[in-house]
């Protein structure tokens, strides 16, 4: 049995749900195929950072086109999926004072593409963020970014294409894909096939599995960013905050939710097993992130954390992803391996996709993306 | 000989019989126990300064618990002992604990959990009022800090320990409101073939419940629990339910202790990445072993009830077969008609414990008529109508879905007290079978870990 | 209230004074914080999620309902955790202060 739409997507992450919905949208029918649950992998269990700044440039306008969606998200899914918009704040310690100017070159930067931001440090720094330690120089902040609850979002915009009448089907494994004729017939491992004449890959850090049957393999490996969260304490940190460092050691960022609790992340990545699905954290993380919390907010210290958990994601050697057509087969997208910063980007790359899809074009840059960078060559 | 480098984890009765069982073949095993003393859960040793009788303490049990606590005694010297030492996560043949505020790692070559259990429960409305306790835990209030939780206790639930707690309070002098039993009589009588495996055991159950009786305490059995009352401020006031018959009784008490029988302490098998499997008998995920206490993952080994609710007894036992295991899989020689006693002992606890089980059931079915504003998860103050709602509303069937979007099972007990519970309620509201809802995938640490834990040289 | 936990046998230990939310509190020597704080008062800390008071419930380090602070914001996890003369125990969680760094 074959079940035929105008669009077929492998993979319901936040990509492929959002393009689900936003195609749902532009009136194509679509059919969303999904091995495990929508949201359950990387985009499900990810910080839940909703951070423009600090993005490359030329990635600023998918970003900001994003962020308009971030902050219609009610309107658009329906529901509540917990988008705190309270501000985001990068900071760099004192041993770095360059970074500062990288901070105010950057804003400038950013300014012009319509994404503003306010250099803060001294008095103001200790008194609008007293919860950073002394060792804090000064930061860029972000007014205009947040945090949202990543269990809820992927769920949210294919529970809500679905009620557009998006065709969503879990728990069923596309193994092979192929094109027949002017259609693309998908084969699950449970027997089902499908076919449509546009196939969009959003399968996140598998998404090499489908390039590679249609001639184009990308260097796409696999890592697990390392995660923990606190016990709750009364609601006080409302921004987002990272720390920007060459050395990987030092990466932590934090976010406090209003029940109380404090997400952390960042540091050394863990081992990754996309075959089962798992990513695991080592200790050893985690307890670099102990020890860096100490420098970056001592008080926090004080507290316990009560989980660690990881997820898959998939990573490029130049860490873009890959967007766009593809430039073997006509009627094939791509959208995956957003190399650790897709959660963010997610609405955007569902909405731009689905211009693409339904348009032939996008008013949105993507060509940096585009699977035959030279970055992506087998040489790579 | 270096032997293999073999830690056991916990050190109750399967624990220390373990350990045992190692030192006799030459190894010196390290020991690490959360507790301040040896002893685990029922042999659980009062602090230094007490001064009560084994025989006030252990009760028909005092023989044994002086036998095991002198056998670890003797131990002392022939192994590393780590008390006040919690294992927070397994990673790679690495155990990672904290042990008074600072890290320990230690590398294994076999690692043997015998982690124990906790009290298995289903929420009653008003469970999370100040004054309601766990039955296990309202026991340690007397066994190891000589207080009652209450001035007038009931004590609601299943299980062995439901009847065995009310005596021991009624002994120690303690008000017993009520002992209310939801398993109906008739099951003990089918099941009493079982339970004659073990006659001394059936013998003392039935002296508590006569013992009960004599005082004058009220007894149901086949109740079905309908709220706790009191207040969030001041906590429990009293108790309602409903008899056998059908019929609504009130009582007053300011303490109610809790439970229906054990759940397997698993979250360490979970983080070494041990396969588990469904129990029908007792509707949840077990560790899956072999008779001699192997898991799926290469040199790691359970026992005790970390692995199988069998009582104390089937511990020792269990804990002694993992010590033969772990040594026939380093290379030592093993005789077998050892390995086969101690089998036998266990296949004969088993099919009491099998009696048991039938005794008093898990009341999976109370979870369909739980009210929507009871708590679920009391961490997280999540409320059944929530759990409901997110089931119905996003299709969520499975454990950790059903988490991902409600909390229940998120927050800082690591769903130990609302995880079997959960996954009843999911399962009556997506008709779903109870095997398909899955279980909460253990994550670390399994406790709350002070971010301020020193590391060496830190 | 006066206190949840009622005393059954070994009141002949020594005397500590330990202090509960700023008032004296008279427990004995060999008492978990628990102990001590719930044969005097009626609850440990309160929910984090408004459903009022919590005293504990597995008192075997499994359940975490009875963690309670010190006053100079220690946490300790109450069950588990024998006093010692002198201990300043709150049972409300204290507010998010942060030092002056500037
Ligand atoms: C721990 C962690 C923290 C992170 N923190 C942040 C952050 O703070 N901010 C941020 O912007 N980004 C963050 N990221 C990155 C972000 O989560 C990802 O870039 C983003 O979620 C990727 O979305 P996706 O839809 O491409 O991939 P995924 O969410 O991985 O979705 C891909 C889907 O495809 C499905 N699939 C794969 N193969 C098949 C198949 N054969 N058949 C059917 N379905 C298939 C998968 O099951 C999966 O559900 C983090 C990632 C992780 C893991
Ligand atoms: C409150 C309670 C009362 C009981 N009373 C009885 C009774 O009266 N009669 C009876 O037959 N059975 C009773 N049981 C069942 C009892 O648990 C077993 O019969 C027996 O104690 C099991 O022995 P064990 O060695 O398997 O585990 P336990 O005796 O429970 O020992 C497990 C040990 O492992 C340690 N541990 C667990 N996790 C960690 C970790 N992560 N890090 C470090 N240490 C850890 C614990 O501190 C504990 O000391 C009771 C159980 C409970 C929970």
């Amino acid at each position: 049995m074959t079940a035929a739409s105008d669009v077929i997507i492998i993979g319901a992450g936040i990509a492929g749900s959002a393009a689900a919905f936003f195609l749902r949208q532009r009136g194509c029918s679509v059919t969303l195929i999904e091995r495990g649950l929508a949201g359950q992998q990387a985009s499900g269990v990810n910080f839940g950072n909703v951070r423009r700044q600090g993005r490359r440039l030329e990635h600023l306008a998918l970003s900001n086109r994003a962020s308009v969606s971030w902050r219609r998200m009610r309107e658009l899914v329906g529901e509540d999926i917990e988008y705190i918009q309270e501000g985001h704040i990068r900071i760099c310690y004192r041993d770095r004072p360059e970074l500062l100017d990288n901070f105010a070159e950057y804003a400038g930067e950013a300014r012009v593409r319509g994404l503003e931001l306010e250099i803060v440090t001294g008095t103001a720094l200790r008194q609008r963020f007293p919860f950073f330690g002394p060792d804090v120089l000064g930061g860029s902040y972000s007014a205009l970014d947040g945090h949202a609850n990543p269990r809820l979002v992927a769920p949210a915009f294919a529970r809500a294409a679905k009620r557009n009448g998006a065709e969503v089907i879990e728990n069923c494994e596309i193994l092979q894909v192929e094109k027949a004729g002017e259609d693309f017939l998908a084969s699950a491992a449970d027997g089902r096939r499908f076919h449509a004449p546009i196939l969009l890959v959003t399968a996140g850090a598998w998404g090499n599995r489908f390039s590679t049957q249609f001639g184009e393999p990308v260097p796409l490996v696999s890592h697990g960013p390392t995660m923990c969260v606190t016990e709750p304490v009364p609601y006080s940190i409302r921004c987002a905050v990272g720390v920007v460092t060459p050395v990987k050691e030092e990466d932590l960022y934090f976010r406090q939710i209003p029940r109380g609790n404090i997400i952390i992340g960042g540091g050394p990545r863990n081992p990754s097993y996309p075959d089962l699905c798992r990513a695991y954290v080592m200790p050893r993380n985690t307890l670099n992130q102990f020890k860096q919390l100490r420098r970056l907010a001592p008080e926090l210290t004080r507290l316990n954390i009560l989980r660690v958990w990881s997820g898959v994601e998939g990573y490029f050697p130049d860490e873009q992803p890959v967007m766009g057509p593809s430039r073997t087969t006509s009627g094939l997208y791509y959208a995956f391996g957003f190399s650790g910063g897709g959660f963010q980007l997610g609405p955007g790359v569902g909405d731009v996709m689905a211009e693409l899809i339904a348009t032939g074009q996008t008013t949105t840059p993507i060509d940096m993306f585009d699977i035959g960078r030279p970055a992506l060559s087998a040489t790579a | 000989m270096a032997g293999p480098r073999v830690i056991i984890i916990g050190a109750g009765p399967a624990g220390v019989r373990c350990a045992e069982t190692l030192v006799a073949a030459g190894i010196r095993p390290t020991i690490i126990d959360e507790g301040r003393r040896d002893g685990g859960q029922i042999y659980r040793r009062q602090p230094d300064n007490f001064t009560r009788s084994y025989s006030t303490l252990y009760g028909t049990e005092a023989a044994k618990a002086a036998v095991l606590h002198s056998c670890f005694d003797a131990l002392r010297e022939r192994v590393d002992y780590l008390p006040e030492t919690l294992v927070w996560n397994i990673s790679e043949r690495v155990v990672y604990a904290l042990r008074l505020g600072k890290l320990v790692e230690l590398p294994f070559d076999a690692l043997v959990l015998c982690t124990g259990a906790t009290d298995r429960l289903m929420p009653v409305k008003g469970w999370n009022f100040a004054g309601t306790y766990s039955l296990g835990g309202a026991q340690v209030a007397l066994k190891s800090q000589a207080c009652a939780i209450g001035r007038r206790t009931a004590f609601i639930g299943t299980g062995p320990l439901l009847y065995l707690v009310a005596a021991q309070y009624l002994k120690a002098g303690a008000g017993v409101a009520a002992v209310l039993d939801t398993s109906p009589w008739s099951l003990r009588l089918a099941a009493l073939p079982k339970l004659l495996a073990m006659p001394r055991a059936l013998f003392n159950g039935m002296a508590l419940t006569l013992a009960l009786r004599r005082a004058g305490v009220p007894m149901y059995n086949g109740v079905t629990p309908l709220e706790i009352t009191g207040s969030g401020e001041g906590g429990v006031s009293g108790l309602s339910f409903k008899d056998a018959r059908g019929q609504a009784h009130s009582l007053a008490c300011d303490a109610v202790a809790l439970g229906y029988h054990l759940r397997p302490e698993t979250q360490l098998a979970d983080l070494a990445r041990c396969e588990f499997q469904f129990d029908a008998a007792t509707r949840q995920w077990l560790p899956r072993i072999d008779p001699d206490g192997r898991s799926s993952v290469h040199g790691v080994y359970l026992a005790g009830d970390g692995a199988r609710i069998l009582g104390a007894n089937a511990a020792e036992a269990s804990g002694r077969l993992a010590a033969l295991a772990v040594l026939k899989d380093s290379g030592h020689p093993v005789e077998t008609d050892v390995v086969d006693g101690q089998r036998r002992i266990l296949a004969r606890l088993e099919r009491f414990a099998q009696g048991l089980r039938q005794s008093f059931p898990w009341p999976a079915h109370f979870a369909a008529n739980l009210p929507d504003d009871a708590v679920v998860c009391r961490c997280e103050a999540v409320t059944v109508g929530e759990l409901r709602r997110v089931v119905a509303q996003t299709g969520a069937t499975e454990s950790n879905r059903a988490k991902a979007f409600s909390r229940v099972g998120m927050g800082r007990c690591q769903g130990r007290y609302c995880g079997n519970a959960a996954a009843e309620i999911i399962a009556h509201a997506a008709d779903v079978p109870i095997d398909q809802v899955g279980r909460l995938r253990g994550q670390a640490p399994v406790k709350p870990l002070p971010i301020a834990i020193a590391e060496d040289g830190a | 209230m006066s206190g949840r936990f009622v005393r059954l046998a070994e009141s002949a230990r020594q005397a500590v004074t330990i202090r509960v939310d700023g008032k004296p509190v008279q427990a004995l020597l060999g008492d978990s914080v628990m102990v001590a704080v719930l044969t005097a008062g009626g609850h440990l800390r309160e929910s984090e999620f408004g459903d009022g008071h919590r005293a504990g419930f597995c008192l075997m380090g499994a359940c975490q309902d009875c963690w309670v602070w010190t006053a100079d914001g220690e946490r300790l996890r109450a069950c588990s955790t024998p006093l010692t003369e002198g201990m300043d125990i709150s049972t409300r969680q204290p507010e998010t202060t942060w030092p002056d760094h500037a």
